[in-house]
């Protein structure tokens, strides 16, 4: 059988603004993905832990409440903690441009701000995740 | 280094879990000789199925019941299956949702799987994750599925105890009877049971067990259990009728009976999906079975003869099956 | 209101001209599109002519300012006799630093304050929960006892100054702070006045800032109600939002009918409470959204005003004209605003502070034109300002009152709307109310399909999007955006340490004793919660009273 990808969609931390977690959790699902919505108020250990048993190829984090710096980075240390190297950590959201390089040196693949065409994460995603 | 998967489950590994289960889930053959290793650490996890309509509550209910269990010392395995859709192939799974207390609770695992919409591959992957998670030392594994569909019924199949969720205004009682799941509840819950409708709904499925003559003569009388899971109303008296359903299970050999049924349902199945997959894999690879149904399609040649052809083909000159035969 | 004779003319005269020169026209050159859209997707017909609005009453259907159906506005003076309440939702980091802000706000003309609560304090988590890693002082200021509430009016006088408090859940506990607040500053609570958001409802289908279960969570509500019924008769006591449902995606008449659906909500749990209608109903508000179709937007409001009016007379039988009135505020549309050429956002605000003008509404926000890109700076809080002052003072949408009143083209949209209203709220009444349809998923589904549906348009290109889609174009990274400090965190964590180890332990634990015993009880909680913050007790440990008794909600995620 042909092998799906497995995304997580989180939304880390306390924000509640989940328009574009949920509609590219819609798309993802609709491109052929597996997507595990674990909906709001996740820490870290949280997402984490859910990447885990899920055997998840893809971790995508959104935020839009200025906590992007502490919490991208915190997930990608804590896969790397548990030898989960090769998962694939995206982030989207209301993010600076000048905080996109400190995230992607924290170990954050890609960061899509508002406005990104759909198509271009979802290709992205096809183009980047590990296989199994 | 070829790493050692049977060996790092049975030493508690999740992520040895995790990895096995994809490859379940992938039908991929290196999971194989991973599950032979582990089937002798297997039967001891005792088995819950919740099935039940969408929206009946059931990751609610699995919620509660996990804190149950856990308060009571015991370690939990969770299989949340989720439709796939039939048109893009993808998968929304949104179950781990209302389990997130759990999330991070080391003796708690929960994997949400698609149902992939292949041919029995659902029953087949989720009996086999049931499996692992059983050798991972799970004390009890829940599987939570939508019940619709045969597939559905058939994963209720490999529950010890399977609990069916009713909740009052959607006709819960009829559809259940038209889906064939009315029959296999060793437990009802009636949950939200404090809508309008609960006492209507509570009548209507006590009526129904009374009415059932092989409900009268299997010994064991479905308790009807009321819930309202989210404000966790109930769930100690629904832990109490599936703990009395296993007593009952045990005590008079039942389950034994239950899993030499299941084993041998099983063990077929394997065998039934193994030829299929095998003979699948092979006739599309090089675009046989494409030209074989076009042939069909032109009435060039009937499927029924074509059947007997390919059959004959594998029986006759693989080896292995030469040998058998 | 027009004679038949004169229809029938003009019906005429439309399809001599539509055969004619538009036909024409059209085979020389056909029109940019097949089908033109509202951004809510509405079709939108080439020109509109009384033959659309035949049927309209304009003693029954519009009425006059003021008076029933309140369709063209809720006074009878409307902006003429004072503008709406120019009020900009703003805080963040410490108590400290967002009252130095305000003092600035009311110093540039600002007239009433608008909280905005870091998200622990809106989730009803301490500054110091673990939860709260990384969010304190980020969106909003951090306020976890009475102390940082002193801080953060201090100097502001409050019976001199209206405020507005974004929070939901925690509610009763931070109106409970003000409230105390008052006493201490000597102010009496009759000359207190403001709004607390208190519509934990939409938290559920959209926001996210839920605590409780649905019934738990709106007993809160509902005793806030109460109390302040009693005991606050300036308070506004809830603010039923809509804003949020059309940031999730909704479309106008969505954002407008499920507002309402979860006032009726609201309203229907107060009178089974025991409350008179016309007691509590004047002082319930609504808070909406304004996007950058401005006809559009001056049609919801009408019609909104218009239905709930109705609502109110028919279905609750209210008697006082205040109760049967709409009353909102609005704010500027948050997803309209763009990272992309972020200057452009100030021509978007402007539009829809022009179409809130028109629409009539008791107070604005308008955003800051980078919203998109971070939480905004002095500069563009500004700018966001004085776009009000332009609209209200040089436009001259404020000096007739209703200007389009009678435009064929909105009065028909107005009419459109109303009808989707009333389709969506037979629909939710047949589902067993707003609750049942909520928890069904239904309203979300609705409002997540419109999201998907914009996305695809913009995507395909079907719909422009100036700086996303067409007219793009390479820019440097933005510079100059606000940073808020991180260290907040720690210096809240070390304020609690020692407000936990200072308060007075006996009078603490008596007080959060007292609220557990009372909130077993269907007794009102207010006046509990009031002596729990004058004790000291923080957000965090008086809502995780009521977490230990109500237990926590867990949403069904409908995607």
């Amino acid at each position: 059988m042909a092998k799906k990808i497995k995304i997580i969609v989180a939304k880390p931390g306390l924000d509640g603004h989940d328009r574009g977690a949920k509609l590219l959790a819609r798309i993802f699902a609709e491109e052929g993905m597996e997507v595990v919505y674990t909906g709001l108020r996740q820490t870290p250990e949280m997402i984490v832990a859910a990447a885990e048993q899920e055997d998840a190829d893809v971790v995508g984090l959104s935020s839009l409440s200025g906590v992007h710096n502490y919490f991208f980075p915190r997930v990608v240390e804590l896969l790397k903690d548990k030898g989960l190297n090769d998962v694939l950590v995206v982030g989207g959201g209301i993010i600076p441009v000048e905080d996109y390089d400190f995230l992607q040196k924290s170990g954050v693949k890609a960061i899509f701000g508002p406005g990104t065409p759909t198509m271009e994460i979802v290709n992205f995603i096809k183009s980047n995740a590990r296989a199994r | 280094m070829k790493r050692d998967y049977a060996k790092e489950i049975l030493a508690g590994s999740p992520q040895a879990v995790a990895r096995l289960i994809s490859w379940l889930e992938d039908e991929d053959e290196r999971a194989y000789s991973i599950m032979e290793e582990l089937y002798p650490h297997t039967g001891r996890a005792y088995v819950i199925g919740i099935t039940g309509s969408p929206g009946a509550g059931k990751s609610t209910l699995t919620d509660k019941l996990i804190r149950i269990m856990r308060k009571g010392g015991l370690t939990v395995g969770v299989v949340a299956v989720d439709p796939s859709s039939p048109f893009t192939g993808g998968a929304l799974l949104g179950d781990r949702i209302r389990m997130s207390d759990h999330s991070t609770d080391p003796e708690v695992y929960i994997r949400s799987m698609a149902t992939r919409g292949f041919l029995g591959g659902m029953a087949k992957a989720t009996c086999d994750v049931v499996k692992v998670l059983d050798a991972f030392g799970k004390d009890i594994i829940i599987i939570e599925t939508v019940g619709v569909g045969q597939d559905e019924v058939d994963i209720v199949g490999l529950a010890d105890t399977t609990c069916v969720v009713l909740v009052p205004g959607l006709g819960d009682v009829i559809q259940s009877m038209k889906a064939g799941v009315m029959e296999i509840a060793d437990v009802y819950v009636v949950n939200k049971a404090d809508r309008d409708g609960a006492d209507q709904l509570n009548m209507e499925v006590n009526a129904r067990i009374e009415q059932d003559i092989h409900i009268k003569m299997s010994g064991w009388v479905p308790p009807v259990n009321k819930t309202i899971a989210v404000d966790n109303v109930g769930m100690q008296d629904l832990w109490e009728s599936i703990l009395k359903h296993r007593a009952f299970l045990e005590e008079s050999g039942r389950l034994v009976e239950k899993r030499r049924k299941q084993t041998y349902q099983e063990t077929l199945r394997m065998i039934h999906n193994e030829l299929f997959r095998l003979i699948r894999d092979q006739l599309s690879e090089d675009g046989r079975l494409d030209r074989l149904v076009e042939e069909i399609l032109e009435r060039k040649r009937d499927p029924y003869s074509t059947m007997r052809e390919i059959l004959s083909e594998w029986l006759d000159s693989t080896p292995k099956y030469k040998e058998a035969l | 209101m027009f004679d038949e004779k004169v229809l029938e003319k003009i019906k005429a005269g439309k399809e001599k001209w539509d055969q004619g020169p538009v036909a024409k026209t059209l085979a020389k050159a056909p029109e940019q599109k097949p089908v033109f859209t509202t951004i809510s997707g509405t079709p939108v017909e080439r020109i509109y002519t009384p033959l659309d609005i035949a049927g309209l009453d304009y003693e029954r259907d519009l009425g006059f300012p003021g008076q029933f159906p309140y369709t063209r506005g809720v006074q009878p003076t409307m902006y003429r006799g004072r503008y709406w309440t120019m009020r900009q939702y703003a805080g963040f980091g410490s108590a400290k630093d967002t009252n130095a802000r305000y003092r600035y706000l009311l110093q540039q003309g600002q007239t009433g304050l608008s909280v905005a609560f870091q998200l622990p304090t809106q989730a009803g988590y301490d500054s110091d929960h673990p939860l709260s890693m990384g969010e304190v002082g980020k969106v909003g200021v951090a306020v976890d006892s009475i102390e940082d509430m002193k801080v953060l009016f201090d100097g502001i006088p409050l019976d001199k100054v209206t405020t507005s408090m974004t929070i939901n859940a925690p509610a009763t506990v931070l109106l409970g702070m003000y409230l105390a607040l008052a006493e201490e500053q000597g102010v009496p609570w009759d000359k207190v006045g403001g709004t607390v958001q208190n519509d934990v409802l939409k938290e559920i289908i959209c926001r996210g800032q839920y605590i409780y279960p649905p019934k738990p969570t709106m007993r809160l509500t509902v005793d806030l109600i109460e109390f302040c019924q009693k005991h606050v008769p300036r308070w506004n006591t809830i603010s039923i939002s809509g804003y949020h449902i059309r940031e999730s995606g909704s479309t106008a008449a969505q954002e407008m009918a499920f507002t309402i659906a979860d006032g009726i909500a609201y309203t229907q749990a107060c009178v089974e409470r025991g409350m008179d209608v016309d007691s509590f109903a004047p002082r319930l508000s609504f808070f909406f959204n304004a996007f950058t179709n401005v006809l559009e937007e001056v049609a919801k409001f009408r019609a909104g005003r218009r239905y709930w009016a109705k609502v109110m007379r028919d279905r609750f039988k209210a008697k006082d004209p205040r109760s049967m009135m709409l009353r909102y505020h609005v704010q500027t549309g948050g997803v309209t605003l763009t990272a992309q050429q972020p200057l452009n956002n100030i021509v978007r605000v402007a539009l829809q502070t022009y179409a809130t003008a028109l629409g009539g509404a008791q107070s604005l926000h308008t955003n800051s034109y980078d919203e998109a890109l971070c939480l905004p700076t002095q500069e563009a809080v500004t700018v966001a300002l004085r776009t009000q002052q332009i609209v209200a003072e040089e436009s001259g949408a404020t000096d007739t009152i209703d200007p389009l009143a009678g435009c064929y083209y909105v009065e028909k949209m107005t009419d459109q709307i109303e009808q989707d209203i009333d389709d969506y709220i037979k629909k939710i009444d047949a589902m067993g109310g707003t609750l049942a349809a909520i928890e069904q998923g239904f309203i979300q589904k609705e409002i997540q399909n419109s999201a998907y549906r914009f996305q695809k348009e913009i995507e395909s290109g079907e719909r422009i999007y100036v700086g996303i889609n067409k007219y793009t174009m390479e820019e440097p990274p933005p510079t100059n955006l606000l940073k808020v400090d991180m260290s907040v965190g720690d210096v809240e964590a070390a304020k609690l340490k020692k407000l936990r180890a200072e308060r007075d332990q006996a009078k603490w634990k008596a007080a959060l004793d007292n609220l557990r015993k009372v909130s077993q009880t269907d007794e009102n909680v207010m006046p509990a919660v009031i002596e729990a913050v004058k004790a000291k007790a923080t957000v965090g440990e008086i809502c995780d009273v009521w977490r230990d008794i109500y237990g926590q909600y867990r949403p069904k995620e409908f995607v």
